[in-house]
């Protein structure tokens, strides 16, 4: 006998676990910020720890196909546009704060700052190359770019990593343990899928 | 490997869909809160803010509206919100991490090229009295406070030794200490972390040797027991801790410019002209303000110390 067993969506309960958690960081910066608990440079805060969350959030994404490979968990890969949109969430974000605490929302000297400091010019590579990504991300999208184009359009994620990368070593005055881990870890996830490429073509 | 066929097991044995769904519903939520626990843990652990986000405590900070018409930075931003890279590179780790610096006893060794090198105790120095100054103070990171030290101005102390004609710049060595200052263990700076003026920059009355701020003993994140005051240069020349002043006739290696020689020069006077190489200096965050202000040529105190400058290139000597 055939059981017909209406089963609720399979792949719903990944995307939500990972909703609900990349949210929190979200949540409690908004909740210390209506409590005014940001500490002594409250504007400085905020930039910098949605900058961080961005990477985090960035270096996730990364891994989600590594992850995938590795596990032999499918399910995993739920998740991935979840997590591209949760980067670009937290670089939005990042870059907002930057535009507005930083430079009072005034253009003439954001573009001047773009041009003298390649931290930032880099930091908004990064974040311009991410607009794209998060515009065609929806299914609707996809077909209509065609898989194929698709896949190449959104490899502009590695560029973007390399530069957020980059754009964060420059910023740290002295110690640059962090910036140094999250740029191996970049560089780990991209060569993993460089080895994963290679082998492919040389498997043709 | 046994494998039952399906006549073995009997329909009352079968687990009830409805059962099993709710069973799976509450692991689910369960997995949902524990996960969701477990990041803001994370996250508290990581993002801590730096600084007080306690409301000014009207005890010491209502006292002191600034005589530079300034308001002063609260007690406890002053106290929370610090740079010292001998007890931790991130601003929320330094007053924790020094809570229990001992600074007693304490000398100040002043040798080089002086008439009579002499070691001062900080308790000696202390019982000739202080005098509060209220000074603005400029990080290179753009931000700023207004702070009420007290201190004795460091050309009465260079007086004492009497300097030979000879010397023209003043050397300033930070406490070496890896068992004190745990950072120290690190490599993260050239240690000890040293500093220097020129002989007239030193005996300038505006350059203070502070022991404390609002009317209090210097706490060790300030840089207790004693500390270097320049308040028209960047924060980073007023050294913390000093343990060593030498006299002598050649310009000293300071640490940040052995760092970075590019962008941290020996003179680093507060200049909105010239930026950072990776940053603006043109404007600053005062702390405890919401907008930014425009920063000062010399921090404001250009109609004091320009003429130290005289004919110099300050973008070349930065």
């Amino acid at each position: 006998m055939i059981v017909s067993r209406r089963r609720p969506d399979p792949t719903g309960f990944p995307r939500l676990l990972f909703l609900v958690n990349a949210a929190v960081p979200a949540l409690l910066l908004a909740w210390d910020t209506l409590n005014n608990r940001l500490g002594s440079n409250p504007q400085e805060y905020l930039i910098r720890t949605t900058g961080m969350l961005t990477l985090i959030l960035l270096v996730v994404t990364l891994s989600i196909s590594p992850l995938v490979k590795i596990s032999g968990q499918p399910a995993i890969m739920k998740v991935r546009r979840l997590a591209g949109l949760g980067t670009f969430f937290y670089g939005s974000l990042h870059a907002l704060s930057y535009a507005w605490f930083d430079k009072d929302l005034n253009l003439p000297l954001i573009v001047t700052d773009l041009l003298r400091r390649p931290f930032i010019f880099l930091g908004m590579f990064a974040f311009v190359l991410l607009l794209p990504l998060a515009a065609t991300s929806t299914k609707a999208m996809v077909s209509r770019l065609g898989g194929r184009r698709w896949k190449m359009l959104h490899r502009a994620i590695y560029a973007s990593a390399i530069a957020g990368a980059i754009h964060y070593y420059l910023l740290v005055r002295a110690d640059k343990q962090l910036p140094l881990a999250f740029g191996a870890a970049i560089l780990l996830l991209l060569l993993w899928r460089g080895r994963a490429w290679s082998r492919r073509i040389g498997a043709v | 490997m046994l494998i039952r066929k399906p006549d073995d097991i009997p329909s009352s044995e079968i687990t009830d869909e409805k059962l099993y769904l709710n069973r799976r519903n509450f692991i689910r939520g369960g997995v949902l809160v524990g996960t969701a626990a477990a990041t803001t843990l994370l996250y508290r652990r990581l993002a801590v803010p730096a600084g007080s986000s306690a409301p000014p405590s009207s005890e010491v900070t209502t006292r002191l509206t600034s005589e530079l018409g300034e308001t002063a930075t609260s007690y406890e931003d002053i106290t929370t919100y610090n740079n010292f890279y001998e007890f931790s590179t991130s601003k929320d780790g330094v007053a924790s991490r020094s809570s229990n610096f001992v600074t007693r006893p304490w000398t100040i060794e002043v040798t080089g090229m002086v008439n009579r090198p002499r070691t001062f105790d900080l308790d000696e120095l202390l019982r000739r009295g202080v005098e509060e100054r209220v000074y603005r103070f400029r990080c290179v990171e753009a931000w700023s406070m207004v702070i009420p030290w007290l201190g004795v101005p460091l050309g009465r102390l260079l007086d004492e030794v009497e300097p030979l004609g000879s010397a023209s710049f003043v050397a300033f060595q930070t406490l070496l200490d890896p068992a004190r200052m745990p950072n120290q263990r690190t490599a993260v700076l050239d240690w000890p972390y040293v500093e220097g003026l020129r002989l007239d920059e030193a005996r300038h009355p505006l350059t203070l040797l502070s022991t404390g701020l609002y009317g209090r003993q210097l706490l060790p994140q300030n840089g207790a027991p004693v500390r270097l005051v320049v308040p028209w240069k960047y924060g980073f020349k007023s050294i913390k801790s000093i343990v060593r002043i030498e006299l002598t006739d050649r310009q000293p290696r300071t640490t940040w410019s052995d760092y970075a020689p590019d962008e941290y020069g020996f003179y680093s006077n507060v200049n909105p002209e010239v930026a950072h190489p990776r940053w603006s200096q043109s404007r600053e965050r005062r702390i405890g303000e919401w907008g930014m202000r425009d920063t000062r040529p010399f921090n404001g105190y250009a109609d004091q110390v320009a003429s130290l400058y005289q004919g110099m290139d300050l973008r070349r000597y930065y």
